[in-house]
């Protein structure tokens, strides 16, 4: 296992983490210099442009493009290679959403999950109160 | 979105009646604004002719803008300085979308490096150099189009000011 396994080169996907994109990916389609990349996300409402690596993390997801690839060529390359698909499956995409499912939360909503808890609380407890009494004899 | 712009301004000696129609000249200049850039048309038209703001016209000051502003590419910046004891050339590389960003970082490095101020640099020449023709390491280090690089110490930034914690339960991982 090398230590290494996540490099900042042609293709490779970046999570845009500060600024007026965050949240966002992005597919790195060149290099600039060491602190720096030209980056682009057309599917994701990224707009072409050079974004310093303090502002970025890098994924593990890699996309097979040709370097300076143009935007029509890089759409179709995202589509082609399933990006949000990808994504939305790895662990790290799922997490966010919960927590941005649980952040956009109304009281109301808060206040179901406590009686669907306290539902399975009781349910739960039952079973395991009933078992209890059953291994006791 | 850099600070400096390119301009264009062109200007001219004051007609007279022994001179009707003077000669034009025309340089292309690296300023924050229009302001500057035509105090800075008349410091170096001043080197080389005889002819100063009170007695010279500015017909026109327009600003440049970058061809390809979103396409990688290597400038070489002619620089001519003032240092504590002398005055020097210099030539020096930086890779940037735009000419003006390229200057920019010129200014920026120049005051780093060699504590030069803005009154003290001339930019001689701003040219895009090929791939072919880089001259230092630091660049041509660059140019390799299967370039890749890890980032072994990442400092990871919370999205605003306000989410950063003042106390953490953990260590942090520069993974």
């Amino acid at each position: 296992m090398t230590v290494f396994n996540r490099f900042v080169e042609i293709g490779r996907v970046v999570l845009v983490t500060y600024g007026p994109d965050a949240g966002k990916l992005a597919v790195i389609v060149d290099i600039v210099d060491h602190s720096r990349v030209l980056v682009h996300g057309p599917t994701t409402d990224v707009k072409r442009q050079s974004i310093s690596f303090k502002r970025c993390t890098l994924t593990d997801l890699k996309l097979d493009v040709p370097r300076t690839i143009g935007t029509v060529a890089l759409t179709k390359a995202v589509e082609k290679q399933e990006l949000v698909a990808r994504w939305s499956k790895t662990a790290w995409a799922q997490k966010i959403a919960r927590r941005d499912a649980r952040a956009a939360t109304s009281d109301f909503d808060r206040f179901k999950l406590m009686v669907a808890r306290k539902q399975r609380r009781t349910t739960v407890g039952k079973a395991a109160a009933k078992l209890r009494k059953a291994a006791a004899k | 979105m850099s600070r400096l712009n390119e301009y264009q301004v062109v200007g001219r000696r004051s007609p007279t009646e022994k001179e009707p129609v003077p000669k034009l000249f025309r340089m292309r200049l690296f300023a924050p604004n229009e302001v500057v850039a035509k105090s800075r048309f008349w410091y170096f038209l001043k080197q080389v002719n005889k002819v100063k703001k009170a007695s010279g016209e500015i017909v026109s000051v327009n600003q440049i803008f970058e061809k390809k502003p979103l396409a990688v590419k290597n400038f070489g910046i002619w620089i001519r300085y003032n240092s504590r004891s002398g005055t020097h050339n210099m030539y020096k590389e930086y890779r940037e979308l735009s000419r003006v960003g390229a200057v920019d970082t010129c200014y920026q490095d120049m005051a780093a490096r060699h504590r030069a101020r803005f009154t003290s640099i001339q930019i001689i020449k701003v040219a895009e150099v090929k791939a072919a023709d880089v001259r230092r390491p630091y660049i041509k280090q660059l140019l390799d189009p299967k370039l890749r690089f890890p980032l072994p110490h990442r400092l990871s930034r919370p999205a605003s000011k306000r989410f950063r914690p003042v106390f953490s339960g953990v260590r942090p991982s520069t993974f």
